[in-house]
């Protein structure tokens, strides 16, 4: 039997939806119909966007409280959001992280383990009780932010480049054990976007993705099917040549 | 945290002569009110879509505030339009959710891509001015933090001086943080429009006085290199709203659409030989032999309030030293003055590649808006040997006959020639040296042109 498509269910729980990516990817989903439901740390902030969101599309959006860090809530959680939808979600994405200083993380062991903790095992953490909901529904989608950085580890930030090849190697399993339940998983891997986050760094303009542009490729992968996509595309190259750099030569550089 | 910032060098949409700022680009209200209460080290100012022309959203060696990632819609009322928004939200964004909805803002200026704290800022005007007058008149209320008095909200009837000095006020009484206006109903994304070809100057002025009232909206193109009788030749553009009955089919079944276009841009800054008199008068000839007169003709919202919208970063097609846009409003008995500019224009032979004219109505209370009952002719000029001087020629022309300038298009005027042509500058500076009495916003409009009152000034009024 073939899969519904992901979008065949449409409602949509954004977890970090008060990052600026996710507000994009959120306006994206609600163009297209899908009911919505935004999950972070601080509820007030979330509360404007959802406001936002509810006056341009008409559509419901909820704005509900979500901690990364506190692995034993994620089950109440999904189930809050079911609540809070009137129906299991129709997919689930994260995009929720945090970005240290690799400096920092380096002198810092508390900074490296919320690096971690927040990047891979709150999202592991949470996504596995999204799945086991899907699972048994037998359609859905799950996607999530993760990062060029995870491709290859690099001097200037591996670790948090680790912690999203942790939760890029998670999706990948995620995905095949899911897709012959008909659960698609998506694994999104932005370059640089013109956020706050890079707001004040020295970075060529032209690679400078602006959050809309990344949302409508994100939005249009998950609601694809897709495995994986780079934002913009063009970083599917770019770490196609980082990663063919033989090591002899790589450890050399300074990337 | 701290907001980290950018250095940057930061100019009007005329390209004119950047300076370097810094810029901080909040995304969340507590991470401006942090910046802002947090007391930068250096002056502050806020900055929407940079569309103003000259220097009054750029603020030399200090702090500038980008407003656009602070453009979230708060509520709307579909029984009476009233939107309240973030300031960051641009005209743009708001008819692309609401005009499908048959709701469109009461003014819109020549460009969608404003925000509505620059067309608040600016108190600006559109083609139904002589009818509606401007932004401001669809204006509820501002909240607006300001450095004395924290933040403040003020209406027409709420902290009315606060209201009429913020309207018009280059963004200098404060930081607006939410504000509430009023949409109108529409029913279509069309106009009915009028094209009349007008031989000369006191043709089209003739034109304009004899009919404008039968029209919502007016405006017209002027040809500045035409000479003799034919001086000011134009063709007017008149139009007025359309009842989806009315439209052909094709419109008539998605009234409220406007048809998806190519949008052309201009890629690099063209040279600066590409806009010579010989290419403009060439344009000129070809735009009034083009625009044949005619009646009743169905034309898009998108197409007949912002043609150059279509035309992405047109502004390069004055090349890398940019041009100043100069607009000049004379009163109905300066006409005159009008006409002598006119001809200034045309035998320096400084053409301007767009030109255009327009009836005002009356003026409105913001206290540096910059309407006001008569004529405005607004002129692209590129910076060349010799602007300067010349554009104090206009501006000599323009105070003999009691006209005034446009402060979000000025960019070389003097304090004196400023101060003479808005009686209400004393009034305004009083409101400053309430909400800002130890300069802590600041622009390089406001140094140049002296209208915030000078530091040491404050206490003595």
């Amino acid at each position: 039997m073939a899969n519904a498509m992901p979008g065949s269910q449409k409602s949509v729980v954004l977890l970090g939806g008060g990052s600026t990516l996710a507000r994009a990817m959120a306006m994206r989903f609600a163009e297209k119909g899908f009911a919505l439901v935004l999950a972070d740390l601080d509820t007030a902030e979330l509360e404007v966007i959802a406001q936002d969101l509810r006056v341009r599309y008409g559509q419901s959006c909820r704005a509900l409280h979500f901690d990364a860090l506190d692995y034993g809530s994620h089950g109440d959680f999904a189930a809050e959001c079911a609540k809070a939808l009137g129906e299991t979600p129709g997919g689930v994405v994260v995009c929720f992280g945090v970005t240290p200083v690799q400096e920092d993380a380096q002198k810092d062991f508390s900074v490296a383990h919320h690096c971690l903790d927040v990047n891979y095992t709150g999202a592991m953490s949470v996504l596995e009780h999204f799945a086991t909901l899907f699972e048994t529904r037998g359609s859905g989608f799950i996607a999530a932010v993760s990062s060029v950085a995870g491709d290859r580890g690099r001097q200037s930030n591996y670790i948090y480049g680790a912690a999203k090849a942790a939760l890029s190697v998670y999706l990948c399993g995620l995905q095949n054990r899911l897709f012959k339940r008909g659960v698609y998983v998506t694994t999104i891997k932005p370059g640089f976007m013109d956020t706050k986050m890079t707001w004040g760094m020295d970075l060529p303009a032209r690679l400078l993705t602006d959050p809309e542009q990344a949302a409508g490729i994100a939005v249009q992968a998950i609601l694809k099917g897709r495995g994986e996509a780079y934002v913009p595309g063009y970083w599917r190259l770019i770490m196609l040549i980082i990663r063919h750099i033989p090591g002899m030569v790589f450890k050399r550089l300074s990337l | 945290m701290n907001e980290s910032f950018k250095n940057m060098a930061l100019a009007g949409w005329g390209r004119y002569k950047p300076v370097p700022c810094h810029v901080y680009r909040p995304e969340r209200r507590d991470a401006l009110l942090a910046l802002l209460d947090g007391g930068a080290p250096d002056s502050v100012l806020a900055r929407g879509l940079g569309r103003s022309y000259g220097d009054a959203a750029v603020n030399r060696d200090g702090s500038v505030v980008d407003m656009t990632r602070l453009n979230r819609m708060r509520s709307f009322d579909p029984e009476t339009g009233e939107l309240e928004c973030e300031p960051g939200v641009s005209l743009s964004e708001i008819i692309s959710v609401f005009l499908p909805r048959g709701w469109f803002p009461g003014v819109v200026p020549g460009t969608r891509f404003v925000t509505l704290g620059g067309a608040i800022a600016h108190d600006v005007h559109g083609k139904n001015h002589h009818r509606d007058g401007s932004f401001s008149s669809f204006v509820d209320s501002i909240d607006l933090w300001t450095p004395a008095l924290g933040v403040v909200t003020c209406s027409p009837t709420e902290n009315a001086d606060i209201f009429w000095a913020t309207v018009g006020g280059a963004g200098l009484t404060g930081v607006m943080l939410s504000v509430r206006l009023r949409l109108r109903r529409v029913e279509s994304a069309y106009v009915t429009a009028d094209y009349q070809r007008c031989a000369n100057i006191d043709a089209a002025l003739e034109a304009f006085d004899a009919t404008d009232e039968d029209y919502a909206y007016s405006v017209a193109w002027v040809d500045c290199l035409a000479t003799a009788e034919s001086l000011g030749r134009s063709v007017l553009m008149r139009g007025n709203p359309v009842a989806p009955g009315r439209l052909p089919r094709g419109p008539a079944q998605k009234p409220l659409h406007t048809p998806n276009r190519f949008n052309a841009t201009v890629p690099f800054d063209f040279p600066g030989f590409v806009l010579n008199p010989l290419s403009i008068r060439a344009f000129n000839e070809t735009f009034y032999a083009m625009n044949r007169p005619v009646k009743d003709k169905f034309v898009d919202y998108d197409k007949y309030f912002f043609p150059l919208d279509r035309i992405l970063h047109w502004n390069r097609m004055y090349g890398k030293r940019g041009f100043v846009q100069y607009q000049a409003t004379f009163p109905p008995e300066g006409r005159a003055g009008l006409r002598a500019m006119l001809e200034r224009c045309s035998v320096a032979r400084r053409a301007s590649f767009l030109a255009v004219l327009k009836k005002f109505g009356d003026g409105g209370k913001g206290m540096l808006s910059h309407p006001m009952r008569g004529y405005t002719l607004t002129l692209d000029l590129a910076d060349s040997p010799g602007l300067t001087a010349f554009l104090g020629e206009l501006d000599r022309i323009l105070l003999d006959h009691g006209g005034r300038l446009y402060l979000a298009k000025d960019a070389v005027a003097s304090p004196e020639t400023i101060a003479a042509m808005y009686p209400r500058l004393e009034e305004f500076r009083g409101v400053l040296r309430r909400v800002d009495p130890d300069g802590r916003i600041g622009s390089d409009l406001a140094r140049r042109t002296g209208i915030a009152p000078a530091a040491g000034e404050t206490h003595h009024g």
